[in-house]
This record gives C-alpha cells, sequence and structure tokens, in this order.
C-alpha cells in the first residue's frame, strides 16, 4: 500500500511504518516521570470536592450552603445557582448526540437528583479534611421520588417520570404524554416480512445485557485556575480537551479564545473520557475562590457518576433458508441512557445486521432513560449489545442446520458492495479474510474435552474521521517536532512519529511528537471513534506535503533551477538531469543548516476534516471451559482475527485486538452493575465489579489482517474499537458448545450459570 | 491531633516530614514527598497501581499508613532504574509495547520486580497470580506477562 501511494520515504530504504518501534513517550511511563490527571499541582490550590445524592430519584426543594460557607478554609462552594441554564439543542458529538440542556443538569442537578451520585453541590477548600466537613454542612432539603432502574420497567406507561418534558421523538403523531422513551429510531431494507416468508428456519430470541463501566485505572482529574480577569487554565485528563474547552465555555458563558486546556497524560478512557464532569466545577469553584482548585474522583464516584455504557433487552429475530442464506433480520433494541437521553442505541441498530448481506433487515430502537447514572460512549458504542445477540442467533441457526458457523458466516459475509441495511455500501472490507484466517489457525483445529466448548463470532464497527490538524517543525539540526491534538491513549505518538518520519526521509528517533494545548493547534475533534491514528496519520501527510513543497522552492532557489529540474524523493530534494552533475541532493537536515538563508522556519500545518474512514471488521475464536460445580468459566484459548487497514505500529494494533478481546471477556463473564430494591448501586469498586486479572485470561493470539483502506494514504482503518464487538456473542456460543445451553443474558457469571446447571440437571451438587 | 514525625528511607534517601494519622503511605509518596509514580486507582488495595516495597515487602500503599513507614526502607518505580540504566523488565516493557496508556505501569514493575526478586523461573501461571494483584484495562494482559517472563530469562542468562 504505502509504495503505491508514493509515501514512505524511510532513510535508506528502512521504513519507520510498519517497524515494532520503542514509543516515545515510554521511558517516562515505565521511569514513573509520566504526568496524569492527578499528578498536577499548582501553589496555593485549593482541594475540590462533589456532594452527591443519597437519592436515585429526588426533587430538590432547597439547598442551604450558608454553613458550609462559614467554615474556616471554605473558599468557595458551588451549586445549580451558578450555572446558567442552557436551551434544548441536540448537536452531534462524535459517536453520540448531545443536548447542553441535558449537560448542565448531569454536571450538577438543577430542579431534580436524577441518580444516587449526582452532584448537587461542590466545595473549595485548603485541605481534604476541611472540604469533606463543608460537604456535611450543606443542608440539601430532598423531597423523594419513586425511582425505575430497570429498562422495561422504564418504559411501563405508568413508571415514574424522570422529565415531564420528554416527549418520543421518532412516533409519529407526537404522543400526547410524556414518557421515559427518548427516542424511536428504525431502519428498514426490503420486505422483512416477505423475507421470513421465505425462510426454512426462524430462530426468535430475547437477550439481556447489564450496563458495564469503561473501567479505566485513572479516576477522572482536573485541575483549574481562573484569573480575575478570566483567562482560564485547566489541566485534565480527557480524551479531548478541545471538547472540554467548548464544553466549559459553554456552559460557564465563557469566550473559547479564553480557555486554555492541556491535556495530561490518560491512564484510559474508552469512551468514558469523552464528555464533562469535573472540570466545569473546578472552573466554577476557582471563578469564585480566584485560587487554583483540584479535583480527583474516589472510585465510588467514578462507578455512580461517570460513565457507564448501557445495558439493554434486545430481541432478535432471523430467518434463513435450509441451505443457510439469511433472507430476514428483525431486531428490536431498548437500550438505558441512564438519566439522560442519549444511549448508543442508533449505533446499536446501524451495527447489528452490518456483517452480513441481508436483503431484508428491519431494526427498531429504543433509547430510554432510567434513574442510572448518564451513559457515556465505550469502545464501539452500542454495538456489542446488538451484534452479540445478532450472533448468537447466527450460531443456533448454524447449529440447527448443521453447518459450520464460519461457513455460515462466509456464505452471508458482507463483502465489497454488500449494501448495508444503515444505508451505505461497502468498499473493500475484511470480513472474509478474518474469517478465513480463523480457519486456517491451529487453534481452530484443536481437539476438545467434555464441560469445553468452543465459540466463534464476527462483529464489525464504522470508525471516523473528523476535524484534526497537526504541525510538524523541523528545527535547526534537522530534528522534527511533531504536535498533535488528540491525546495519545495507547501508542499513538508512535503511530505519528514513524509517519512523519517516513514522510520526511529522518529517522523514527529524530522526531519527538507531543500532544499540543488547546492554543497550540487549530480544532481537534477528541481522539475516539478509532480516529486519531487514522485522521492524525493523514493530516501528518499534509503537513508534510506543505514542507516538502517548501523544500523543493528553497532548493529551486539555491540551485538556481526549476521546479521541473528537481523532485522529491526517498526522503531528499533530488536533482534531476543535467543538473545531478551539478549538485547534490539536499535530505531535510541539509535544509535546516540553511534555512535561516533560504526563508527561515521550515514547518508545516496539516488541517483537515478527515473524510473516508474504513470500516473494521474482525472474528474471534474462543475456547472455554465450565467447571460444573461452581458454574465458573475458564477462557482457555482466545484468537482475534481483524482488518487494519495497514498497522501503522503492529505491537499497538495488536495491543488494540488484545485490550478489547479482555474487556468483552468481563463483559460476557462478570462485569455489571448491581442496583438493591432501594435504586442505589451495590458494587462500586473494583473488588464486586469484578475486571479480568491477569489470571482470568490466557494469551490473546492475534492476526493482523490488512485489507487497505482505499481513502488513507497508508492503507489505514481504525482498529481499537471493533475488538470488544465480538467476544460477547463468541463467548456465549462457546457456552453453549460446552454445555448444551443457550445462554441469553450477561453476564454468564458463576451463580448464573450454576442456575442454569442445576435447572438442565447437569450439575453434579 | 498533633502530627506524626516520620524518617525513613526512600530509595536510598533519607527523608523526614510530619503525617497526619489518616494520611496513607500514597498520600505521603505523592503529596509530601512528591513522588508520584505510584498512583490511586481505587484506594482499597484492589487495583494494585500505588504498589510499593516496604522493607522488602510488596503492599498496596493505600493500604498502608504514612506513619507505619518510620524507621523503615520504601522502594517506588522512582527508584527502580540505577542511572541512566533501567532495571530489565523497564526494557522489556518498552520493548513489547506493554503499556498502552501506562497508568497501571508502575504497580506492575514493582510487583514483577518482587516476583523475580523471589523466583528466578516463574512459569506462565505463576506470572498471572503473581500480578492477579494489579489491574491493567487496555493491554489484556498478554504482552505484560511476555515482558514479564522474557525478562526472568534474560536475567537468568546473566
Amino acid at each position: 500500500m504505502p509504495e503505491t501511494n508514493g509515501h514512505s520515504n524511510g532513510t535508506n530504504g528502512q521504513h519507520a511504518v510498519g517497524a515494532r518501534n520503542i514509543r516515545p513517550d515510554g521511558m517516562d511511563k515505565v521511569t514513573g516521570r509520566a504526568r496524569f490527571g492527578a499528578d498536577y499541582n499548582l501553589a496555593g490550590q485549593l482541594i475540590g470536592r462533589v456532594l452527591r445524592s443519597p437519592h436515585p430519584h429526588a426533587r430538590i426543594v432547597s439547598i442551604d450552603t450558608s454553613k458550609a460557607e462559614a467554615l474556616p478554609g471554605v473558599k468557595a462552594v458551588i451549586t445549580r445557582d451558578d450555572f446558567p441554564d442552557q436551551s434544548s439543542e441536540f448537536i452531534p458529538a462524535g459517536e453520540m448526540m448531545m443536548n447542553y440542556r441535558d449537560v448542565v443538569r448531569n454536571v450538577m442537578a438543577r430542579e431534580k437528583a436524577l441518580y444516587e451520585g449526582h452532584a448537587v453541590a461542590a466545595v473549595a477548600a485548603t485541605s481534604v479534611a476541611i472540604a469533606r466537613r463543608a460537604l456535611k454542612l450543606i443542608d440539601v432539603k430532598y423531597e423523594v421520588l419513586p425511582h425505575v432502574i430497570d429498562v422495561v420497567e422504564a418504559m411501563a406507561p405508568n413508571a415514574p417520570l424522570l422529565h415531564d418534558d420528554l416527549f418520543t421523538l421518532g412516533v409519529e403523531p407526537k404522543p400526547e404524554k410524556p414518557s421515559n422513551v427518548a427516542k424511536r429510531i428504525e431502519i428498514k431494507l426490503g420486505d422483512v416480512e416477505a423475507g421470513f416468508g421465505k425462510a426454512d428456519i426462524i430462530v426468535d430470541r430475547e437477550f439481556k445485557t447489564a450496563p458495564v463501566h469503561q473501567g479505566y485505572i485513572e479516576p477522572h482529574a482536573a485541575l483549574a485556575t481562573v484569573s480575575e480577569d478570566g483567562t482560564t487554565e485547566v489541566w485534565t485528563t480527557t480524551q479531548g480537551h478541545y471538547i472540554v474547552r467548548a464544553h466549559c465555555a459553554r456552559l460557564l458563558g465563557m469566550d473559547i479564545g479564553k480557555v486554555r486546556v492541556t491535556a495530561t497524560e490518560i491512564g484510559g478512557g474508552f469512551g468514558g473520557k469523552t464528555v464533562v464532569y469535573l472540570e466545569p466545577l473546578a472552573i466554577a469553584l476557582s471563578k469564585k475562590a480566584k485560587r487554583p482548585v483540584k479535583m480527583v474522583m474516589s472510585r465510588e464516584e467514578v462507578f455512580k457518576a461517570s460513565g457507564p455504557t448501557s445495558g439493554a433487552t434486545v430481541r432478535v429475530k432471523m430467518g434463513a433458508t435450509k441451505d443457510g442464506k439469511f433472507v430476514a433480520g428483525f431486531a428490536e433494541l431498548k437500550y438505558q441512557a441512564g438519566a439522560f437521553q442519549g444511549s448508543p442505541v442508533q449505533p446499536g441498530v446501524f451495527c447489528a445486521y452490518a456483517p452480513y448481506d441481508i436483503e431484508n433487515v428491519h431494526v427498531i430502537g429504543y433509547d430510554v432513560v432510567s434513574n442510572r447514572p448518564k451513559v457515556a460512549a465505550y469502545r464501539a458504542p452500542g454495538a456489542p449489545i446488538s451484534e452479540y445477540a445478532v450472533e448468537s442467533v447466527v450460531d443456533e441457526i448454524a447449529k440447527k442446520l448443521g453447518i459450520d458457523p464460519i461457513q455460515l458466516r462466509m456464505m452471508n459475509a458482507a463483502r465489497e458492495g454488500t449494501k448495508a441495511a444503515y444505508g451505505p455500501k461497502f468498499g473493500p472490507i475484511g470480513l472474509e479474510e478474518t474469517l478465513n484466517s480463523i480457519k486456517k489457525t491451529e487453534h481452530w483445529n484443536t481437539p476438545l474435552r467434555k464441560w469445553q466448548g468452543r465459540g466463534v463470532a464476527s462483529g464489525f464497527w464504522f470508525n471516523i474521521g473528523g476535524e484534526t490538524c497537526v504541525s510538524l517543525t523541523v528545527n535547526e539540526d534537522g530534528t522534527v517536532s511533531l504536535m498533535a491534538g488528540t491525546p495519545d491513549i495507547g501508542g499513538l505518538r508512535a503511530s505519528l512519529a514513524a509517519v512523519a518520519a517516513d514522510e520526511l526521509g529522518v529517522p523514527y528517533d529524530k522526531v519527538r511528537p507531543i500532544i499540543g494545548d488547546t492554543g497550540s493547534l487549530g480544532f481537534n475533534f477528541l481522539t475516539g471513534g478509532s480516529r486519531s491514528a487514522f485522521s492524525g496519520s493523514m493530516a501528518i501527510v499534509e503537513a508534510a506535503k506543505l514542507i516538502k513543497a517548501d523544500l523543493i522552492a528553497r532548493a529551486c532557489k539555491l540551485w538556481e533551477a526549476k521546479p521541473d529540474q528537481v523532485e522529491w524523493k526517498d526522503g531528499a530534494v533530488r536533482p534531476l538531469g543535467a543538473l545531478a552533475e551539478k549538485v547534490k541532493p539536499m535530505t531535510v537536515v541539509d535544509f535546516a543548516k540553511v534555512a535561516g538563508k533560504t526563508g527561515g522556519p521550515i514547518a508545516g500545518l496539516g488541517r483537515i476534516n478527515a473524510q473516508g474512514a474504513g470500516p473494521s471488521f474482525g472474528t474471534h475464536l474462543v475456547d472455554l471451559e465450565v467447571d460444573p460445580e461452581t458454574g465458573r468459566v475458564t477462557i482457555l484459548r482466545y484468537t482475534v482475527a481483524q482488518d487494519a487497514g495497514k498497522a501503522l505500529h503492529p505491537a499497538y494494533v495488536e495491543g488494540q485486538y488484545q485490550g478489547g478481546a479482555v474487556q468483552g471477556i468481563g463483559w460476557a463473564l462478570n462485569e455489571e452493575y448491581v442496583y438493591g430494591a432501594d435504586g442505589k448501586l451495590q458494587n462500586a469498586g473494583f473488588l464486586d465489579y469484578r475486571m479480568p486479572v491477569a489470571s482470568d485470561v490466557p494469551m490473546i493470539d492475534t492476526v493482523l489482517v490488512e485489507v487497505g483502506n482505499p481513502k488513507h494514504p497508508y492503507g489505514v482503518r481504525g482498529v481499537g474499537e471493533t475488538p470488544i464487538v465480538p467476544p460477547l456473542g463468541a463467548i456465549a456460543n462457546a457456552m453453549e458448545a460446552a454445555t448444551g445451553i443457550r445462554f441469553t443474558e450477561l453476564p454468564m457469571s458463576p451463580p448464573k450459570v450454576l442456575k442454569a446447571l442445576k435447572d438442565k440437571g447437569l450439575n453434579k451438587a | 491531633m498533633a502530627k506524626h514525625h516520620i524518617a525513613a528511607t526512600v530509595n536510598g534517601d533519607p527523608v523526614e516530614f510530619l503525617c497526619e494519622t489518616e494520611d496513607t503511605l500514597l498520600d505521603v509518596l505523592r503529596d509530601t514527598l512528591n513522588l508520584t509514580g505510584s498512583k490511586e486507582g481505587c484506594a482499597s488495595g484492589d487495583c494494585g497501581a500505588c504498589s510499593v516495597m516496604l522493607d522488602g515487602r510488596l503492599v498496596c500503599s493505600c493500604l498502608v499508613l504514612g506513619a507505619e513507614m518510620n524507621g523503615k526502607k520504601v522502594e517506588t518505580i522512582e527508584g527502580m532504574a540505577t542511572g541512566e540504566q533501567l532495571h530489565p523488565l523497564q526494557q522489556q516493557f518498552l520493548k513489547h509495547a506493554a503499556l498502552q496508556c501506562g497508568i497501571c505501569t508502575p504497580g506492575f514493575l514493582v510487583a514483577a520486580k518482587a516476583l523475580l526478586e523471589r523466583n528466578t523461573h516463574p512459569s506462565e501461571t505463576e506470572v498471572r497470580y503473581w500480578l492477579a494483584g494489579n489491574l491493567c484495562r487496555c493491554t489484556g494482559y498478554d504482552k505484560i506477562v511476555t515482558a514479564v517472563m522474557d525478562t526472568a530469562a534474560a536475567m537468568r542468562k546473566g
């Protein structure tokens, strides 16, 4: 791919792209130097703490902060009164939609507290101890209201209403009464009823998934300082500091130009750090106190007040002919949005049948509010849920028809030219290649024992591009400074530095990539949608083009040549024809030395709205063993095959595959938000919210499939999100193979598995 | 209540400070001694991001009081490299891309070093169980376990 597009002109024929280079930020991260959100401090800073609602649903009658304000050491107290109300307006936020009317209410409860943990007030004080005491002195009068947690119960006609003004969008005529159903969406392709008419076999199942948290190890943290003239600086752990700037400016009525946000190193996000929680509070407190304010969430606050992703109830009905052709797919998805509308049900609807070429598809989705924390994006938001349900039904069809599950998928696989039910026709895609790769593995052909099962599932995610701005600067000695504006969450700097090195013909270790603050570059959309390496590398190619054109012009001046007498090739401006007899080629280093004499600094700004993101398909294969005495499931072996388009840095692409698979294992087997009848979260800690640890999982084998994305100069596709899509279905299918039981509820935790085994008389006890 | 006067050794250097009774060892390291390489992920001993050595014992510093370090030796991530020479584990973590976001990395390195000091020939299972007290949400553990196993092999060869 790179050669055909005329890029990757590394020095001495060595390409940095595609090599397993040491990451430029690695040294700081293995020595403890790297500064994450909570590692920043300013002289004279105060500590900010949040008072949170103990009730899942309550009207806030009054808030008296006078006693807290009178406590020595308390410098500021804020409540809903410190945030002007916002009008209702839906704006795109990457893969999700958002509405500032809801954002202002989520960062600080207004009329009502809508979930346990909802912020009600915040204080800034000279010490943690004083801040804690101050919170206890704030007198909030609540009128406790009936609550609703479950998505199906929330849709019932007489369910407790969260918002009096929420009328279901997407139904005609507009409903007369408000409800908890924010939106109904629908996609149709062909005629699904006619399709079912042609089916020899129809499988119709209902599935349930639990809400799961992104589970980043670094809690949210922000440090803000506001000067007397309103100049504001913020350091925060975020996936998008430009987005933080935009949200804070809007919520607090500030000019965007007055706010400078620096993204600290980020300790995991997975979509959960694409929204604001602490930042507007820290700014509001600092504005009042006229001192810097630092805020860090506890793990309990992270669980109760940030993330998670939706739990859902999903019905899937698929029809196939007896020789295995899928002829109809119907699905109905009910996704929890949490306390405010905006679940990822739309991507869930779009993705459900995307891996398959089916003529007749009908998918309906509902976005439903309930008294839970507002959901945030989580890695391929919405897709794992709907695709889990479809992949389970595909597996059941394969079993019933006696067709090999890979073969069945191959027969129906989306390929170049397939029209997806959600609209587009696919370009070149790699689903078939991933299925073929899995079939060829030794893993697929290894025998299993009793209580062991093997499962396979495929998955799809769109990927996005978006607004991106980077700069390349050639320093006086020919080294290169690279600045990007999308936080590096898992090796981005390594990938971008490799592209810059190859584009400019300098060694990889002569490129120093940094993530600039919001004052350094034009607007950058956030790191999300698997876009940062895709879009960032595209923008670097643009920046490098400008530099190369500039160097060619300088060479023409130095050599008194015309543009057609020189060319950029293999990392240098080279004289052509007769000129080659007279002068020697000049590299970036050569130009750096004479920059002052030839026109001044050498720099290029790449600014694009990246288009042409290529979807990435993957297929996962898992072996597991069920312990019939305890219901515990052990993952024995795992293989991921996924289309990367082109792996800029293969080790970090593998890392995405492995990490996504293990997050999926947690989602499938253990993780869930557990609520009591009182509407309170019962497992807001890592001991009871059980994420996979090293002893829970085996090595995760990977196959890097590379079907180049023709819209990208190097063929890159986003890779970060797809890996979390297939595990849920693959594991459920392996469970069926091991036990003969079709599990339709996640997580398949030991108590549920044991009960299912007992119900079938399969348990020894 | 009066603050406690503490004298201890951190990464070979003498330290002396005052701390509150409720300050954890992690609070002291991060806020008093400005050693922010140890991270707070949970404050309940579940994530291991704050792992340090206390008199040769691997502990979660969020579960130890600052006052308990009086007269003791503490080793943190900041003391792992010797001059410009990285510890072999640090080198292998870089080589194997055994970190993505890097927040858990200091804890994993400290814990893995403690393992290799006790067991020069750990099996994959032993590595996985020893590191089960350290959460990583990015890597799926594969490259971390590989890096630790490779370090052990390299250190055996000398």
